[in-house]
């Protein structure tokens, strides 16, 4: 068997880790890989071409863009941070763990393109994330301090989904699972396969809102260092 | 019958008028960028049917695109975000309009789930509105210009500002909007390659079989590494599972299925989390967040993964074996 389009893969690792252009990498490692693989250039051309084109809907969440833009411009981000601040008792921990609940529970009904990166987290959780956590502090969050907390809100946002959609019985992880059992002689309840993903489903909600509750400490006790620095 | 194409189409266009912009403004490099990308668009399922029928030179032209793209891409530094108007501008729109702007904003999430949900019911005619291949796509589509409207109407813009808002910030985000199709496209590249099959004939290579540990180690393991490589949990499986869950596992050490399929895939997802190449989840984000550093929400994520992963194994073990 033919393992040197592996090499594939440490172009990308060596590219990423390198800090080159991501796109060039990705775009070079597919080259790598095919010409690694014993592909002709014209074959390896049009299988670039194909799959990029069979891949568009990884742009989709561009159509967000003039919605986002347009309303951002008169002021989304500043409103959202005001709502914040407004709400004294809520804190980043009771947003994220909140936002962790129902996305988790939307998916868990099938509901997965209601919240989502471009949709939830851009407009509007990322923006109360970094006004919860202002309000929570006395000294200003520094720069890194924002950008962990809307990295933290974008992860939020994933486990919630990840660890929902399995409960949902219509949705394709469950059909697939289902079907390649199928395929190999074994007749499953998709209803089994879908109770069996609550034991993850919990602890995932458990480990990650531990975490945000430990990113809030940890941004509480850096504040409180600030303070005790100061004359 | 509205298609996933038509959607394809309004981005082209949303693309076509960036590069003009971009032309007019002597910035000839991003204006090609945009405009293969606007090609892409416009013309892929041409694309795919013509290579399907012998016609490949269509295609090898996209591949050529695509390279010119990374090329493009590298002559530019990443770019840095650039906030919309003034902030006095900003803060006057929040006093003026409030809350109003997050109806707008939720219009997108709230529209997306009506059209989901009664796609099945809504006919135009004696057809469906919605293509039923592609509902939530479709209706992600919809939901957007429906927002589109809404904002027109609460701000009282001019509809071409929110073109020129759109382009402004697709010129901030630049290149790196490209990186999640793009990565996603280097998946399909080492399926065709066979890097895939590669993995989990070496993973096959390595398991001691006779101990239940090892073998549930060795499936979980190899769900992981196999999705990290591959940046899909959904290509992971039917591998992993046909080279390592079903023989041993079900099999020779009679697990539960269900358990087996339903724990397996789960701890796949774990391994989403850890990596680039699943990029939907993890470098959009970063890019839409305007993070400088494209793997902020791995880093946010991976001891999330990395613990659940450990969880997972262990009710593996405890549940999978009646």
């Amino acid at each position: 068997m033919n393992h040197w389009p592996l090499i594939g893969v440490g172009v990308v690792m060596l590219g990423f880790v390198l800090r080159l252009n991501p796109v060039l990498v990705v775009v070079s490692a597919g080259l790598v890989s095919g010409l690694a693989a014993g592909m002709s250039i014209p074959d390896l051309l049009e299988l670039l071409g194909t799959s990029f084109v069979s891949n568009r809907t990884l742009f989709l969440f561009v159509l967000t863009l003039p919605v986002i833009g347009l309303l951002e411009h008169y002021g989304l981000r500043e409103q959202a941070q005001r709502f914040i601040g407004r709400i004294r008792s809520l804190d980043l921990a009771r947003l994220l763990i909140s936002y962790l609940g129902i996305r988790q529970i939307l998916s868990m009904f099938g509901l997965l393109h209601v919240a989502g990166h471009a949709q939830t987290v851009r407009p509007l959780v990322a923006p109360m994330s970094e006004a919860a956590a202002a309000n929570m502090r006395n000294a200003p969050l520094t720069e890194t301090e924002r950008q962990q907390i809307r990295a933290m809100a974008a992860a939020t946002d994933n486990v919630g989904l990840f660890f929902g959609e399995d409960v949902f019985i219509a949705f394709g992880a469950v059909l697939l699972i289902h079907g390649f059992f199928q395929q190999n002689g074994i007749e499953l309840d998709p209803l089994q396969i879908a109770i069996w993903a609550l034991p993850t489903a919990i602890a995932a909600f458990v480990i990650h809102a531990m975490r945000i509750a430990r990113m809030q400490s940890r941004l509480k006790a850096a504040d409180q260092e600030q303070q005790d620095a100061a004359p | 019958m509205l298609r996933l194409e038509y959607i394809y189409w309004l981005i082209s266009a949303f693309l076509a008028v960036t590069a003009m912009i971009n032309l007019r403004e002597r910035r000839y490099g991003m204006s090609l960028f945009w405009a293969i990308l606007a090609a892409a668009f416009l013309f892929g399922r041409q694309v795919i049917q013509l290579a399907e029928q012998g016609q490949r030179l269509p295609a090898q032209l996209m591949g050529v695109g695509v390279i010119l793209l990374g090329v493009i891409a590298s002559m530019r530094p990443h770019p840095a975000p650039v906030e919309s108007g003034t902030r006095a501008e900003r803060e006057l729109g929040a006093t003026r309009l409030g809350g109003r702007l997050f109806a707008a904003a939720l219009v997108i999430p709230i529209a997306t789930l009506v059209l989901v949900l009664s796609a099945p019911y809504l006919k135009l005619g004696s057809q469906l509105l919605i293509d039923p291949k592609h509902p939530s796509l479709i209706a992600l589509g919809l939901a957007c210009l429906l927002a589109l409207v809404a904002a027109w109407v609460i701000t009282g813009a001019r509809p071409a500002q929110s073109l020129t808002e759109g382009r402004r910030l697709l010129d901030t985000l630049g290149w790196a909007v490209l990186l999640p199709m793009v990565l996603s496209t280097l998946g399909g590249v080492f399926t065709a390659t066979g890097v895939g099959d590669s993995v989990s004939v070496l993973l096959g290579s390595v398991i001691a079989t006779d101990s239940r540990v090892a073998c549930v180690i060795a499936y979980g393991l190899g769900m992981v590494l196999f999705t990290v490589v591959m940046g899909n949990a959904f290509a992971a499986f039917p591998v992993i599972t046909a080279g390592i869950g079903l023989p041993f596992l079900v099999i020779q050490h009679g697990a539960d299925p269900a358990i087996v399929g339903a724990m397996g895939m789960l701890t796949g997802y774990c391994g989403t989390l850890l990596t680039p190449m699943a990029a939907n989840f993890n470098i959009v984000p970063a890019v839409l967040l305007e993070l400088p550093d494209q793997y902020a929400v791995i880093r946010a994520q991976w001891p999330t993964a990395i613990a659940l992963m450990a969880c997972n194994f262990l009710l593996m073990y405890w549940l999978v074996f009646r």
